[in-house]
């Protein structure tokens, strides 16, 4: 392990000045992803930049019904929030479904947003990894790739962004507080936090450096909307998703957001178009999800999860109605 | 009395509390950190070695490659003759070590070593087809690679149904807590050790044998192990490094495995390939039983899994054939994991006769009834406490059985399938000669020493039961001193053998110094009284088939959207005779039982064809059961008399709790969804793949 500075940020200001004046700086937040990429070896910064305890912890419900959290805020600590799970549930349950209790008591909202693939070729530096070490090649689309991304990848990279906390934000329209080191904020809608691979797959979000995200701003839920997150992994706690859901329903509207499945968090929006305001059969919805996988780049290991996301927003959609909570 | 009582383990407190000490734990001084370099080639020679940069860091001390190493001598698996020589048999094969001053900058050289290779062509696939397979004369355990009775070929044709299936299981890896760790130091010519491993004594031996010096010359602690389930019973190829690396710089080493370096320098359990035929009368006598087993070692030493030695044990058949077949794949060798062979091959048998049961429309149990072999099928010896129809019957009873309805995928409430299913379990009876002293002192105290080793199951408190049931005294008066090579020869926690093998010495010793006090009148004299017992001519002879049993019952919920599994209910039924302890036996089967269902759901160690690697190699990524993949869990023992075979009474339980586990969790799938999943783990794709 490579010997690095640790220093803990004061004020927003002194924070973005100490991780612009050197290259190799980054921030810290939880450190439950950051210093596991330290310890492989993935990530060898010079100097870590602790912006944990910045005032950014609030969950502050708004008169209007929408929420802002602190990018600073522990995931624990929004996911037990009593208005966060009465008026975003979908959001409650994804942080629940995600990690264990102690990773949840130490991580951050914003450390989750931008936490990095678990590709295992990305975390094992003995490997080609296109995203690590830029033109290496890409060893998942010929390697074990089943935990990957069948949309919105390339040739280059098939990685996916594993956070269910991104995904729920994503149903709720969310949008991200970024804190430029000049002072300036920048609101970036969650659908566009996070860049596609195309043949850049290192450049990840659309985060310049030394851009700190302070928060993120839910807009009031849809009137009357009912609204569930569901996982698809590999055991029933303490897994990544193999395919997940986040689905908000309203009588006018629907929004479906899948994880597991993108680089990104992978809002339907054709399927949603397809199915708003319409009372559709399973069948219906299983088609509209498919519809939206057209331009899918499934690889021999994964592409089961295009038929499971379809029989998964199918299964949501029918509780959710069943569930008696749209009228 | 205590023996069989439900005491807590005597160091209980000290391990919640943390004042346990386990091997890397041990303030040395001047101590070096090792870091170990592992091949990125799976199969090559290495050209070269490139340390200066690592060098140039002035906390790091050495160094060490193939051309720089002391030279070892064969011990066990040539996996442990690390830095022999620059040919690479796998990906991960330690081709290096950095020693330095602290454990950071010894991670840091080792990122900084430069290895180039030479790459030759691999191959880490387990194939049927494979045209290099080779047929081993024998297997793990001695038994005979191929065992042949009657005719089956004849039977499976003449047979009123068949049941013809494949079942595999992917290689998986043990993952004790503690990792390999150990602390070694020269003097002279003697090897000391702070080590955490599965027997101190065969430590002492393997690392003298690989040094070429007497077991008398090294000196193994073993005070406290974090677990093992098979990875620590030799010497790691990571653990030897560390006393590589000792010997070049004269200073004392220690070195901790991380838990990815554990997946190629400490052993797994091999990926296993069985096809099972079985063939069987309409009434449901079995007239035909083959099991051809397929399964890998490396290229560097054999290793081969008795994948198919239950089947030589479980039912009655006439015509019975077991072969098995050896792969040579640019992986490390495989070595034991909890139940070697009974683990894989029970689930193939298993899994198979719930298969024939439903060709035959007879339920699962009776089938097994039926079958029930008068003596041992394969060796045609007689049993000692065959007990596994009491096993199942008993189980039936506590689970249920009777009302279940065998169609497959028929009960369905809301999103979930539900569904049971059974299956068999056997372990054999193993126990070995040894040795262990015990002294009266004239205070009426009494110590006893065993190089016994306590990784986790309970032994040194089942021990201490032993000695002070067989010395008759206060339990106050009595101290078990374990782990340690210096207490003389002793068996490995291994085969279930562990503590009825120590045991077995520890109370001839005791009843030897009872006898000795005695004649003294019962006053100890002022030098007290010493007895070193030794059993190695008390062991059992080979007349007799000795088997533990069980039955596993279990009851699953399947995700109908999405083809997830839960556990709702496991159930075990235990044949073993007495139990030296009530608790940590209860515990031992608990274990096999979650490993059971963390093999048939979750475990597989991934391996990637291209680049001969062991791809999930992390506890986040290589996945085992939680709390919330198993709603119910119970064992139950059944005490049987003529089970007290051992020198302690008893018989081994440390594994059978995991045999036949995973096949009852994939005929309860099954009888939930109607999918027959025969390839391990079950996942969620797999179920839907209708
Ligand atoms: C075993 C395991 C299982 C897990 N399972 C799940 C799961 O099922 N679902 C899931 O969603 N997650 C899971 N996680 C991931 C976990 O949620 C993340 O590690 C965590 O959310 C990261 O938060 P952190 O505050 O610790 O981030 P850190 O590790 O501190 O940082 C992560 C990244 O964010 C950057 N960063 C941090 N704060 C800021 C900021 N304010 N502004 C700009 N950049 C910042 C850091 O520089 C770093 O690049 C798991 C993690 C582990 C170890």
């Amino acid at each position: 392990m490579r010997a690095f500075r640790y220093a803990r940020a004061t004020d927003p200001g002194a924070a973005a000045a100490l991780v612009t004046s050197q290259p190799d700086a980054v921030y810290l937040g939880g450190g439950t992803n950051l210093v596991d990429l330290m310890k492989l070896g993935v990530l060898r910064p010079g100097l870590v930049v602790d912006v944990s305890r910045l005032p950014y912890d609030r969950i502050e419900h708004l008169p209007d019904g929408g929420v802002l959290i602190g990018g600073a805020a522990r995931n624990r600590r929004v996911a037990h929030d009593e208005g966060i799970r009465r008026r975003y549930p979908a959001l409650a349950r994804a942080l629940l479904s995600g990690a264990s209790g102690q990773i949840r008591s130490q991580a951050t909202v914003a450390g989750n947003l931008l936490q990095r693939t678990r590709c295992p070729y990305f975390q094992n530096t003995a490997t080609p990894c296109n995203k690590r070490d830029p033109g290496s090649g890409c060893s998942a689309i010929p390697g074990a790739h089943r935990d990957l991304g069948v949309i919105g990848t390339s040739e280059h990279c098939v990685a996916t962004h594993p956070s269910d906390l991104a995904v729920a934000l994503a149903a709720y329209d969310a949008v991200v507080e970024v804190r430029r080191p000049d002072g300036a904020e920048v609101l970036v809608p969650i659908g566009d936090l996070h860049r596609l691979p195309g043949d850049t797959p290192w450049i990840e979000t659309v985060l310049e450096p030394g851009d700190l995200v302070t928060g993120v701003q839910l807009p009031p839920p849809p009137d009357g909307a009912v609204a569930t997150y569901r996982k698809v992994r590999d055991r029933w706690s303490f897994a990544f998703a193999t395919v997940s859901v986040a689905a908000v329903l309203s009588t006018d509207q629907v929004r479906l957001a899948l994880g597991g499945v993108a680089p990104k968090p992978w809002r339907l929006t054709a399927t949603e178009r397809m199915l708003a305001g319409t009372d559709p059969s399973d069948d219906d919805v299983r088609a509209a999800t498919r519809a939206a996988f057209t331009d899918a780049r499934p690889l021999p290991e994964n592409a089961f999860k295009i038929e499971l996301a379809a029989d998964l927003v199918a299964a949501v959609l029918r509780d959710l109605r069943t569930a008696g909570a749209v009228r | 009395m205590t023996a069989g009582s439900g005491l807590s383990r005597l160091e209980g407190h000290d391990k919640v509390t943390g004042a346990a000490r386990y091997a890397y734990e041990y303030p040395v001084e001047d101590v070096l950190y090792v870091w170990p370099v592992g091949a990125t080639v799976a199969s090559g020679t290495v050209t070269e070695v490139d340390s200066t940069a690592a060098l140039a860091d002035p906390e790091v001390v050495a160094v060490i490659d193939h051309t720089n190493a002391p030279r070892l001598l064969p011990a066990v698996t040539a996996d442990e003759l690390v830095l022999q020589s620059p040919t690479v048999a796998y990906r991960g094969q330690i081709v290096a070590a950095v020693v330095a001053t602290t454990i950071e900058a010894a991670q840091e050289g080792a990122e900084q070593v430069l290895v180039r290779y030479v790459e030759h062509g691999h191959k880490v696939v387990l194939d049927p087809e494979d045209p290099d397979l080779e047929q081993p004369e024998t297997t793990n355990a001695g038994f005979p690679g191929t065992s042949i009775k009657g005719d089956v070929d004849a039977a499976l044709a003449a047979a009123d149904v068949v049941v013809d299936t494949v079942y595999t299981t992917p290689a998986q890896h043990n993952n004790p807590m503690e990792t390999v760790a150990i602390i070694a130091r020269w003097d002279g010519e003697r090897l000391l050790l702070h080590d955490s491993n599965q027997g101190p004594w065969a430590a002492a031996t393997a690392f003298g044998m690989l040094w070429g010096i007497p077991p008398s010359q090294v000196d193994v602690v073993t005070e406290h192990v974090g677990g093992g389930f098979g990875s620590k019973v030799w010497p790691t190829a990571g653990a030897v490094v560390a006393t590589v690396a000792a010997r070049v710089t004269g200073r004392p080493c220690k070195l901790m495995l991380t838990r990815q370096q554990m997946y190629t320098m400490a052993p797994a359990r091999t990926a296993t390939r069985s096809r099972i035929r079985l063939g069987a009368r309409s009434d449901g006598t079995l007239t035909a039983i083959d099991h051809d087993a397929l399964q890998y070692s490396s290229v560097i030493h054999e290793f081969v899994e008795q994948t198919g030695s239950a089947t030589r044990t479980m039912y009655a058949s006439d015509n019975l054939r077991i072969r098995h077949r050896l792969a040579r794949l640019n992986l490390p060798t495989p070595r034991v994991m909890r139940a070697p062979g009974k683990t894989p091959g029970m689930f193939a048998l298993e899994s198979a006769m719930d298969e024939l049961a439903y060709a035959l429309d007879l339920d699962p149990l009776a089938l097994r009834l039926r079958n029930e072999p008068a003596t041992e099928p394969a060796s045609g010896l007689p049993f000692d406490g065959r007990h596994l129809v009491d096993c199942l019957q008993a189980g039936a009873d506590k689970f249920g059985w009777a009302s279940r309805d065998p169609t497959p995928g028929a009960r369905r409430r809301g999103r979930w399938l539900f569904g049971t299913g059974l299956a068999s379990a056997m372990y054999p009876v193993y126990q070995q000669g040894g040795k262990a002293t015990a002294r009266a002192e004239p205070d009426g105290t009494f110590d006893v020493w065993v190089a016994a080793v306590d990784i986790g199951t309970g032994s040194r408190t089942a021990l201490w039961q032993a000695a002070v049931d067989a010395l008759g005294v206060p339990p106050s008066q009595v101290s078990i001193h374990i782990g340690h090579s210096a207490y003389g020869q002793a068996a490995l926690a291994g085969g279930s053998a562990g503590t009825a093998s120590w045991g077995g010495a520890v109370r001839k010793a005791c009843l030897e110094l009872s006898r000795r006090v005695a004649e003294h009148g019962g006053a100890v004299p002022s030098d007290g009284l010493e007895v070193t017992a030794d059993t190695a001519e008390d062991q059992l002879a080979p007349d007799r088939a000795r088997h533990s049993y069980g039955a596993h019952f279990c009851a699953v919920r399947v995700d109908a959207d999405t083809g997830q599994v839960r556990v709702d209910r496991l159930l075990g039924v235990f044949a073993h005779g007495h139990a030296l302890n009530a608790r940590t036996t209860h515990s031992q089967l608990l274990g096999g039982m979650v490993m059971g269902v963390s093999m048939a759901l979750c475990e597989q160690t991934v391996v990637d064809p291209r680049l001969g690697l062991f791809v999930n190699h992390d506890l986040a990524q290589y996945h085992v059961a939680t709390n919330a993949d198993i709603r119910g869990l119970e064992a139950h023992s059944l005490e049987r008399a003529d089970d007290d075979v051992t020198l302690v009474g008893g018989k081994g339980i440390g594994e059978l709790g995991i045999v036949g586990s995973a096949a009852a969790v994939a005929n309860a799938v099954f009888h939930a969804t109607g999918v027959r999943v025969r390839d391990l783990p079950i996942t969620p794709e797999r179920v839907r793949a209708r």
